[in-house]
């Protein structure tokens, strides 16, 4: 018995041991940072002197603040546009390119490659597909002999270009449906179609039901990195024009590396967080209604 | 499971007469979607600057000027911010794979009280917001002097990530335990079964985590834009973007070097992108 348990300790403490990088680098880098914001959320700092407490003063200012107010609202909409196409197109791809057909796996990897392009060079490409004079976009609406609209540079236009830049990123969230529509026995399929059920009425009943996982897994993904939008609004239009594609990181950005409110910079990372917080869980929550996960019951 | 029965996966999974010709119909429409921005990229790469804005316009560019690769990539030091993203995303490798693999076996094999918790933990710091750290790593990486140098890109690495962490543990599992208690009757240590049972069975893994690791250091943007300063330090991301902000864009030099910069993220993806896909649904849905 002795033995027993001093086997239990010893893995113990080796259990500690290995995952210690991981303990170590938690409080270096997440925890410890998190509490130095929080204390920085309440005071005035500019970097150069020393900060002074000012207690709630930053989040009280959060309150009439017409450009966090503006940045939120573009962060809303782009999230709201951006995650509902993006789960319903990688999953029209992902249907699309499922069959095992010759060569399929050409289309797939097609699909997928504009995928690894993310950071600047996408955003690039895009300001030139987008260019109103010579982009790809407006030469085939002109050869259509529609004019075309000046996309990023029209503030009506420039936050819908963002959104329609992300036709490009579907390839991921293709991928995961692939592999969840692998997990779809074809029995059932067959079954339901000697019964008469059409490939709608298949769609409906079958497939979707049981990807539910899938989608919701790829639902929180995508909520949680639109919410961080930051390199496409920096690099394409630096949130402009007129602050229509200001979104709530770059306003960030600015405020603690531009204008040097640290102070202020920390509220604001801080209700970014408790925004993305209260998301995930009521997102966590709505499980129960709606996400199937094959006879057990989501915990 | 589907796989097992032949006639069911034949039934559902390959259309035939009229059905496959309108797949293979829709399949290529939608490829090109995805293809012809690139062939564009490129043509407008190729062209002379008077060719850029020409109406009707020059869908592809004859003759081709090649020069405008070398006088693009020569107008900001591109070589220069190349052997930086490298030094960072092979710095960045390294460190993961270190720190990843000895993390998840722990997380993977050990047991100890507390483990369960931490594990929670461990994800939920996947859902963490980066600028909630962005300024306090910021203030301490300044009072340490790292701004300016590799290190808050690198030295982090070393201390494993949440996502990689947790993509090897569910690796990790799925090898028998047999072979390990095997290996452990031989007297080998937990360092030995590490190397000589787990590591080699479990390759795939392993390649997608470095590679995932580099196409997120390569691709990288707010990390350096934070820490780094000097035209000298810029990583080729930094580059591009100060490129493009410069006052007369000239396209054709904006896309040379932008094709540029993507190639090795590209070539990686072709070479491995069994593994890439296979990464991503292996932590997306083997739970």
């Amino acid at each position: 018995m002795a033995s027993l348990s001093g086997m239990r300790r010893r893995e113990a403490v080796a259990f500690y041991l290995t995952i210690s990088p991981w303990l170590i680098g938690l409080i270096l880098f997440t925890a410890g940072p998190m509490l130095i914001s929080l204390y920085v959320s309440f005071t005035d700092w500019d970097l150069l002197t020393a900060p002074t407490w000012v207690g709630l003063e930053n989040y009280a200012r959060l309150l009439d603040d017409p450009r966090l107010w503006q940045s939120l609202k573009v962060t809303v909409v782009y999230t709201a546009a951006y995650v509902p196409l993006e789960l319903a197109g990688g999953l029209s791809l992902a249907l699309l390119a499922r069959p095992r057909l010759r060569g399929i796996g050409i289309f797939r990897t097609l699909y997928y490659l504009p995928s690894v392009l993310s950071g600047v060079a996408f955003v690039v490409v895009w300001l030139w597909l987008l260019n109103p004079r010579g982009g790809l976009f407006n030469l085939m609406l002109a050869q259509a002999g529609i004019p075309g609209p000046r996309w990023l540079l029209d503030p009506q236009w420039a936050l819908p270009s963002l959104v329609l830049m992300s036709v490009w990123g579907w390839g991921r969230t293709m991928v995961i449906y692939l592999a969840g529509l692998q997990n779809i026995p074809a029995e059932l399929h067959e079954a339901a179609a000697i019964d008469g059920a059409d490939a709608w009425a298949r769609l409906r009943t079958i497939t979707l039901p049981l990807l539910t996982p899938t989608i919701f897994f790829n639902l929180i993904l995508s909520l949680i990195s639109t919410f961080q939008t930051f390199t496409s609004a920096f690099v394409a239009t630096d949130g402009g024009p007129l602050d229509s594609t200001l979104f709530f990181v770059l306003y960030i950005y600015r405020q603690a590396f531009q204008f040097l409110n640290m102070g202020y910079a920390s509220a604001l990372a801080w209700l970014l967080f408790a925004i993305i917080l209260a998301l995930t869980l009521i997102i966590f929550r709505s499980q129960d209604f709606w996400v199937y996960y094959g006879g057990e019951r989501a915990e | 499971m589907s796989d097992a029965d032949p006639a069911h996966e034949r039934y559902l999974l390959f259309p035939r007469g009229w059905a496959l010709l309108i797949r293979y119909a829709l399949l290529t429409i939608v490829a090109l979607l995805f293809v012809v921005p690139l062939i564009w990229m490129f043509a407008s790469s190729l062209k002379p600057e008077y060719q850029i804005f020409a109406s009707p316009p020059v869908w592809w560019p004859s003759p081709p000027r090649w020069e405008n690769y070398v006088e693009a990539l020569t107008q900001l030091p591109f070589a220069r911010f190349a052997a930086n993203t490298l030094i960072i995303a092979v710095g960045s490798i390294v460190g993961h794979l270190l720190s990843c693999t000895i993390v998840a076996y722990g997380f993977a094999r050990l047991r100890a009280p507390g483990k369960g918790y931490l594990f929670v933990v461990l994800l939920s710091t996947l859902m963490l917001p980066y600028p909630v750290t962005m300024v306090p790593l910021f203030i301490i990486f300044s009072r340490i002097g790292w701004i300016n140098t590799f290190a808050p890109l690198i030295i982090p690495a070393f201390f494993g990530n949440a996502f990689y962490i947790f993509l090897l543990r569910q690796a990790f599992k799925q090898i028998p335990l047999e072979l390990e208690d095997a290996a452990r009757l031989d007297g080998a240590t937990t360092l030995d079964v590490l190397r000589y049972v787990i590591l080699p069975l479990s390759l795939p893994a392993l390649a997608a985590v470095a590679i995932f690791s580099f196409q997120s250091s390569w691709n990288d943007f707010l990390g350096p834009l934070i820490f780094l300063q000097d035209q000298s330090r810029y990583t080729l991301m930094l580059g591009l973007s100060f490129f493009r902000g410069t006052t007369q864009i000239n396209w054709a030099y904006l896309m040379a070097a932008s094709l540029v910069t993507v190639i090795p993220v590209v070539v990686v993806y072709f070479v491995a992108q069994r593994l890439f896909i296979e990464g991503i649904a292996f932590t997306g849905l083997k739970q």
